[in-house]
């Protein structure tokens, strides 16, 4: 059959590679190494976090910990949201917590509240940081105590390559835009643009467009994100969400972060998260413009994105924790983190002038945005815990039957309320804002 | 022989070799793009249209990658990993796998069936009631619990594949053996475990492999003490598209290796086909 | 199963128990029931408690039994998308990919010059992962990827939006390649491994009495291969449900499969009950097809030579 001596070779092979397997368990650390430059056990915080995920925002963020907070060995780990949620409700419920830091944006802390701690000392000594009375509100996640301290604030603007602006209507102001000039900038530009539309959403599967649709168009044409769902007012923003899909590049679906298409010349203009959009400018300040959202009938809607950082119940270095976030919220190094990561500073800070000219762009137009006398500030989903991934999904699906499947306005907004108010009954939430905020009322679309 | 035969020989060589070297680039090109689009500089992935021919090689996404946090740490991991559930899944499967292919007893099917049913729950179902069981006894967070899972997920495979080998062995030799005194013990040792140790080694590498590529179920069950494939894969889809491009090379270059080393084997069992 | 048993039993256990059960007469049954007792018990341990839980979540609410996660389940947009782009893949996939190993095979076993890398280079996405893989195809098929970039350069487009949402053809295509290219090594591997069960000398037999080249694939090396065919074809079937990664690398969830959603369900919509019906449908359809392949498949001569 086969002849002895490869027979033997083998014998011999397999074994050898069977107590080389056999020994390097034994050779290396027990359970396995550390891939987060610091072991817990060791008196090492571990800080989970959905944030800084791309690796050089990590590499970054990490230099900064070095950085700024040298006494304590910081473990970094930068999660995707599921996995976030998956290990900390693991942990606390199974009552052995590892982690010490929990770090995301605002609607990832909120399904936690109850497993997070108090963090009112903190808070209290952390008076003269000078947080936003709104901010603080939110921290405390609809309850009486703070469950998270603030950490970065961002909020989503237009990048707008300058080779778009000469389609600009004429009258129309790019940084005093409303949604009608815009739509009919957009549709000039595909015009001009030999019938290619130079808008990008990020309508991908790691893309943020539910917010422009919770936070800028349904505001600005409803004055509200929850209670007007369906009504002909909302009916009138999916109809304008729909010419405007029609001059939006539909490789959209595709796009998670704009900053990319951007660069690559794929898109001219693009609305997404600041962080995402910093990328675009960068090599090439000049060739950009950064501009806030346009304004509807309702005003200028735009959302409010904080991330904050909170101390599970249970962690094992909890007073190393609490060190770390002292010096998170220090001036110094929320500006770092704006430098550096383009997240912005939640305490009360003056900009330096020496901002890298793509930070300064993008801080200008949010201060813009959040300053114009017709502003209508709107928050993601407060309250909905684990459920906020199926209120946005709402938002998503109505977009994808009405913009890429072409249903019939009216009726989808009807069924999808439908799966909004199911969703909305079970939670028994108050709304949040811009839809009038009234305790012990159940938010629910009229 | 005659001029026509050997024509038409040669025109069928001819042939071979051109469907076999379709196949290849079908099979290759891939992997030359791949390793192009991640030795390629930022700016030049941003050009349109991409130079084809590696026109501008920059090691420097490569590297930004390669010096990420936790690669070394997740490299070591991984081989942990691999070579626990290696041994622990052929030191379960291989019995199993003889017994499948020797016996034919009642209940085979349903235990066939049920070996399968492991592969066909999705992992994400599969890992997170796993996470809190492990969490609880303080398995979490160590590559002792991705071994276990890596192993129930290898399972069915090493017990099919071993299955197979073990059918190939003829029955009559190992019988001869057991008629000249040999305990059934000894006779399996001695005349059927070399016999089969080519196809054993195959279903080893493929099981290493398998461990080595599975993400989801170790980022579920792992916080600190991460796989390599979990520490770099998993964030990738937020990263830019050139390091995207980098991981997704840096993740074909291990497979290489792998199938270097595998080759030998499979082409053990492939000269006994050819003899 | 009870309900067929008494018909199996004769095929699977009589004509095999001729050749192994004489001479084995006296631990007749614990011998095999022994060897397998670990294997059950380990996949017991690790996989029925995840289970348990996952019917729990799908069908229960609160203590009672509920069919709420399963109506949302199907009146979830994406749901039927995903239930049929599931099957038209393992539909146009499989039998293309088993072709295509099967003539991978056939064209190494006749030793062609370079055999060795062929083997080599056709076996690497063996070890590719399915992320990696995902990524690997991204370069190629996205809007300025490589194929754009080559089509361009040869003057013949400026551009197709090959993963475009509205391009469901060309999405799926594009899919179905890079699964062709990424899972058919595995089969390719246990049909080179099978064809060590066809004697060279049954064939050469063949050839010298006149059989066609046709003739001997169809008579003497597939009815050799149905074993590995078998293996293969369940294996393949079971894993290509679960194949998610790939599609959700190149098209995001333009292209959703039914694994993806379970996973879209669990880690982004955070609803586990939903997830778990889903994936009880995925185990559903996975225990079916088996279930039909070992019966169609069964072949008894097969039984007889063990």
């Amino acid at each position: 059959m086969i002849d002895a001596s490869s027979i033997h070779l083998n014998r011999r092979t397999l074994l050898g590679l069977g107590l080389t397997a056999a020994a390097a368990p034994a050779l290396s650390a027990c359970g396995g190494a550390s891939t987060t430059g610091a072991d817990t056990g060791s008196g090492a915080v571990s800080f989970l976090s959905t944030q800084f995920t791309p690796i050089e925002e990590r590499q970054r963020f990490e230099a900064i910990l070095k950085d700024r907070v040298p006494d304590v060995p910081v473990a970094y780990n930068p999660v995707e949201a599921g996995v976030f949620a998956s290990t900390l409700t693991s942990q606390v419920d199974a009552k052995k917590v590892q982690v010490s830091l929990a770090g995301g944006v605002h609607g990832d802390l909120a399904p936690y509240a109850n497993r997070f701690e108090d963090l009112d000392d903190v808070m209290g000594a952390l008076g003269d940081r000078g947080f936003p009375d709104e901010i603080a509100t939110l921290a405390k996640l609809g309850g009486g105590s703070t469950k998270y301290i603030p950490w970065m604030q961002a909020s989503y603007v237009l990048a707008v390559n300058k080779k778009a602006l000469q389609w600009l209507p004429p009258g129309a102001d790019v940084q005093r835009l409303t949604y009608d000039q815009f739509l009919d900038w957009m549709t000039r530009a595909r015009q001009g643009n030999g019938g290619r539309p130079v808008l990008g959403l990020p309508c991908g599967p790691k893309g943020l467009y539910h917010r422009f649709f919770q936070g800028y168009l349904l505001p600005s044409f409803t004055g509200a994100q929850v209670t007007g769902f369906r009504g002909p007012e909302a009916a009138t923003a999916w109809q304008y969400m729909k010419d405007l899909w029609a001059n939006t590049a539909t490789a959209s679906t595709n796009y998670d972060y704009m900053q990319e298409p951007l660069q690559r010349g794929e898109v001219l203009v693009a609305w997404d998260h600041v962080a995402r959009l910093v990328g675009a400018p960068k090599d090439k300040p000049d060739e950009w413009v950064m501009a806030p959202a346009p304004r509807g009938p309702k005003g200028l809607g735009y959302m409010l994105i904080i991330a904050g950082i909170a101390i599970p119940r249970g962690a094992p270095e909890e007073a190393r924790a609490k060190e770390v976030l002292t010096a998170l919220t220090a001036v110094q190094t929320q500006l770092d983190v704006l430098r550096q990561n383009a997240f912005f500073p939640v305490v009360t800070a003056a900009l330096p002038p020496d901002l890298p000219p793509a930070i300064k762009l993008e801080a200008d137009a949010v201060a813009r945005q959040q300053g114009a006398s017709d502003a209508v500030v709107a928050l993601p989903p407060i309250g909905v815990g684990s459920r906020d991934g199926e209120v946005s999904q709402v938002f998503k699906n109505t977009f994808k039957e009405i913009c890429l499947d072409n249903r019939p306005v009216q009726p989808t907004l009807d069924t999808q309320a439908r799966q909004l108010n199911s969703i909305l009954d079970e939670l028994k939430v108050p709304c949040w804002r811009p839809d009038p905020v009234e305790a012990g009322q159940t938010c629910r679309v009229r | 022989m005659t001029a026509t035969v050997r024509g038409r020989r040669r025109r069928r060589v001819v042939l071979l070799q051109a469907t076999c070297a379709l196949v290849t680039l079908f099979m290759a090109l891939p992997i030359y793009l791949i390793a192009l689009a991640a030795l390629s500089s930022r700016e030049s992935l941003n050009r349109f249209p991409l130079p084809l021919l590696p026109t501008d090689v920059s090691t420097e996404t490569f590297r930004a990658f390669l010096s990420a946090t936790g690669v070394i740490g997740g490299f070591q991991n991984s081989v942990e990993v691999g070579v626990i559930t290696l041994l622990l899944s052929l030191a379960v499967g291989v019995p199993a796998g003889y017994a499948v292919a020797r016996y034919a007893f009642r209940g085979r099917d349903p235990y066939q069936l049920f070996l399968l049913l492991t592969r066909a729950l999705p992992i994400v179902v599969l890992s997170v009631p796993l996470a809190s069981v492990f969490l609880t006894t303080d398995l979490y967070d160590t590559t002792y619990a991705v071994a276990l899972l890596h192993t129930a997920l290898a399972l069915p495979t090493t017990v099919l594949i071993t299955s197979a080998v073990f059918v190939a062995v003829p029955v009559e030799h190992e019988e001869a053996a057991v008629v000249f005194g040999a305990t059934p013990l000894r006779a399996f040792l001695r005349v059927v475990l070399p016999q089969a140790l080519p196809g054993i080694a195959a279903a080893a590498i493929f099981t290493f492999v398998t461990s080595w590529n599975e993400v989801l179920g170790a980022a579920i069950l792992t916080l600190n003490r991460r796989t390599l494939p979990a520490q770099v894969l998993l964030t990738l889809p937020d990263s830019p598209l050139a390091y995207r491009f980098a991981g997704g090379f840096a993740l074909v270059l291990p497979a290489l290796v792998f199938i270097a080393i595998m080759r030998r084997y499979l082409l053990n069992m492939w000269s006994t086909t050819i003899r | 199963m009870t309900a067929t048993e008494p018909a199996t039993e004769p095929a699977t256990g009589s004509p095999g128990a001729p050749a192994a059960a004489p001479r084995r007469a006296r631990p007749r049954l614990p011998t095999p029931l022994l060897l397998i007792a670990p294997s059950v018990l380990f996949l017991a341990a690790l996989f029925l408690w995840p289970l348990l839980v996952g019917i729990g979540q799908a069908v229960t609410d609160d203590g009672g039994g509920t069919t709420r996660y399963l109506r949302r389940m199907v009146d979830d947009p994406y749901f039927w998308p995903a239930t049929r782009n599931t099957v038209l893949l393992i539909v146009v996939l499989i039998p293309l990919q088993f072709a295509f190993a099967i003539a991978m095979a056939l064209l190494l076993r006749e030793k062609p010059r370079l055999s060795g890398l062929y083997f080599y280079l056709w076996t690497v996405p063996l070890a590719i992962s399915d992320l990696a893989a995902g990524l690997v195809w991204l370069a190629i098929f996205t809007d300025r990827g490589y194929l754009n970039s080559l089509l361009s350069g040869l003057g013949l487009s400026d551009g197709y939006g090959w993963l475009h949402y509205d391009h469901d053809l060309t999405m799926f295509l594009a899919v179905l390649v890079a699964e062709l290219w990424r899972s058919t090594s595995l089969v390719l591997v246990i049909v080179v491994a099978g064809l060590q069960n066809v004697p060279r000398d049954y064939d050469e037999a063949a050839a010298v009495f006149g059989a066609s080249y046709r003739q001997r694939l169809r008579y003497v090396i597939l009815p050799q291969l149905r074993p590995s065919l078998q293996v293969a074809l369940i294996l393949r079937t079971i894993l290509g449900l679960q194949t998610f990664a790939v599609a959700q690398a190149l098209t995001g969830r333009n292209f959703p499969l039914l694994v993806g959603e379970a996973y879209q369900w669990y880690i982004v919509l955070q609803n586990e009950h939903v997830a778990a019906a889903i994936a009880l449908v995925i185990l559903a359809a996975s225990m079916v097809t088996a279930i039909v392949y070992l019966r169609v498949l069964r072949d008894p001569a097969v039984e007889v030579r063990r």
